[in-house]
């Protein structure tokens, strides 16, 4: 029994390690391609940030709907089957983690970006608002898990992660029409106006590559938060006397 | 009994609760009248009409929100002595009659303070609204009822969490911010009579029934989290 379960987590990790260095040689590749790409006209060698400004923000809108399904399977699943609910509790942490985690990349270069387009760190115009409340709700998130009591951690953060995932888009909707009935100073499109095809290959090698490092570290995390909850369960067992085999 | 019957009693019982001590809205009105003044001293608004149109508004739902959350716990903590809140859980009636009851009088408690603190802020802001006032009657309740109802679900998320003072405005104040936009949005179009509150208004009411639903079906996976 023992040497079964050594022996899946030692082939668990050799294709976890493959998958790192595949993660590293992609993202080589595309931090290749992100310095070499023609340097941009107004921004100069600037704008290279946008190569890892944009797959962090495209890819921290993806973890929450993740999150909020991995919650969802968690209530779904509390009643019937123990095991397959601590998996998808598990799989909450890890991904609202890396959300928090993108998010913040995210904002980092966005307002690196921003200074370098605009002049300015900050502007509270549509989308940065948007975003900014996307990374509050999921810091607020992983504060309730660190708050609540050790029995309901997971029970009132998947409610609130299924709150979080129905406010995004209201978020959205309700901060679009407040900035376009007062409307801030006029910036441009940025990269959203298009981008010349010479710079493609940056963008969807880093795009790849980030994609890649976030379902390694998304894996790693679950594998950690499991095994946290496997020692839990020992401990708990531990205490009641004898060890007994968990079910 | 019918859902309305149980809704009926839970009402019943909170609002003889606060009739007997008047604990919250004392704490409340007081509180938020305290806002008012710092704020008033803070921006100076008489000096100013226009600014003080301007941010009238949010001032008030700032303070409301505030208020209310100086309350909401304490609604609860009331039901965790001498294990009433266990006794819920046993009782043969739907568990979300029990949230519907107090967020309606979370929700009364909060409209009472609002009245008196609106003729306070047109006095001691020198308020003249450009805009037609009797918005104000659709506009607050249904931003009210937005930030209550979800109130009152947070504060039972966070009854049994360490620290849930600190926690409650943690995990509210991300989730309420379109209801605080749109409420502060339309208060200020009536006040400056600038624009329409009407797209605020359906904000609010899609956000009122979005997060009402939601919470009312969670509520018995809250409660039973242990």
């Amino acid at each position: 029994m023992v040497n079964d379960t050594s022996k899946a987590t030692a082939s668990r990790s050799g294709w976890g390690l493959l998958w790192l260095a595949l993660t590293l040689a992609v993202l080589a590749v595309g931090f290749y391609h992100a310095m070499t790409a023609p340097t941009e006209a107004t921004m100069g060698n600037l704008y290279r940030v946008f190569f890892y400004h944009f797959p962090h923000t495209i890819l921290s809108f993806l973890f929450p709907y993740l999150n909020c399904g991995a919650s969802l399977l968690y209530l779904f699943w509390r009643g019937s089957s123990r095991e397959r609910a601590l998996k998808a509790d598990a799989f909450a942490v890890a991904s609202a983690e890396v959300t928090v985690l993108y998010a913040s990349v995210g904002l980092a270069t966005g307002m690196l970006w921003a200074r370098a387009a605009w002049g300015i760190w900050w502007t509270w115009d549509a989308r940065l608002t948007t975003y900014l409340l996307l990374w509050l709700l999921y810091v607020s998130y992983l504060l309730l898990r660190s708050f609540s009591a050790a029995g309901q951690t997971a029970v009132v953060s998947a409610v609130l992660a299924i709150f979080a995932a129905i406010d995004i888009p209201i978020c959205y909707m309700s901060i679009r029409w407040w900035r376009t009935q007062h409307p801030a100073p006029v910036f441009g499109g940025g990269a959203d106006s298009g981008i010349d095809p010479s710079m493609y290959p940056a963008v969807w090698w880093n795009l790849v590559g980030w994609t890649m490092w976030g379902a390694f570290v998304l894996g790693l995390r679950y594998a950690i938060e499991r095994r946290r909850q496997r020692q839990d369960a020992a401990d708990a067992l531990a205490y009641l006397g004898e060890p007994q085999e968990a079910r | 009994m019918s859902y309305a019957a149980h809704v009926w009693t839970h009402l019943r019982k909170d609002l003889r609760l606060e009739w007997r001590s008047k604990d919250s809205i004392n704490g409340m009105l007081f509180f938020s009248l305290l806002v008012v003044s710092v704020f008033a001293i803070a921006f100076d608004p008489t000096a100013f009409p226009g600014i003080s149109r301007q941010i009238s508004g949010g001032l008030m739902t700032v303070a409301v929100l505030f208020a209310a959350m100086t309350a909401l716990s304490q609604s609860w903590v009331r039901e965790t002595q001498n294990g009433v809140l266990d006794a819920h859980r046993l009782a043969p009636a739907p568990l979300s009659a029990l949230f519907v009851g107090k967020a309606l009088a979370n929700f009364l408690f909060v409209s009472a303070v609002e009245l008196v603190l609106a003729p306070v802020f047109a006095v001691f802001y020198n308020l003249h609204p450009l805009g037609e006032v009797w918005k104000l009657l659709l506009i607050l309740p249904l931003g009210t009822w937005a930030l209550v109802g979800n109130g009152t679900f947070f504060a039972a998320l966070s009854l049994r969490t360490r620290n849930r003072e600190t926690l409650l405005p943690l995990v509210l104040l991300p989730i309420s911010i379109p209801a605080l936009l749109a409420m502060i949005q339309a208060t200020t179009a009536v006040l400056t009579g600038e624009f329409e509150p009407t797209a605020w208004l359906k904000l609010l009411l899609a956000y009122d029934v979005v997060f009402t639903m939601a919470s009312v079906l969670l509520f018995e996976t809250i409660l039973n989290a242990d």
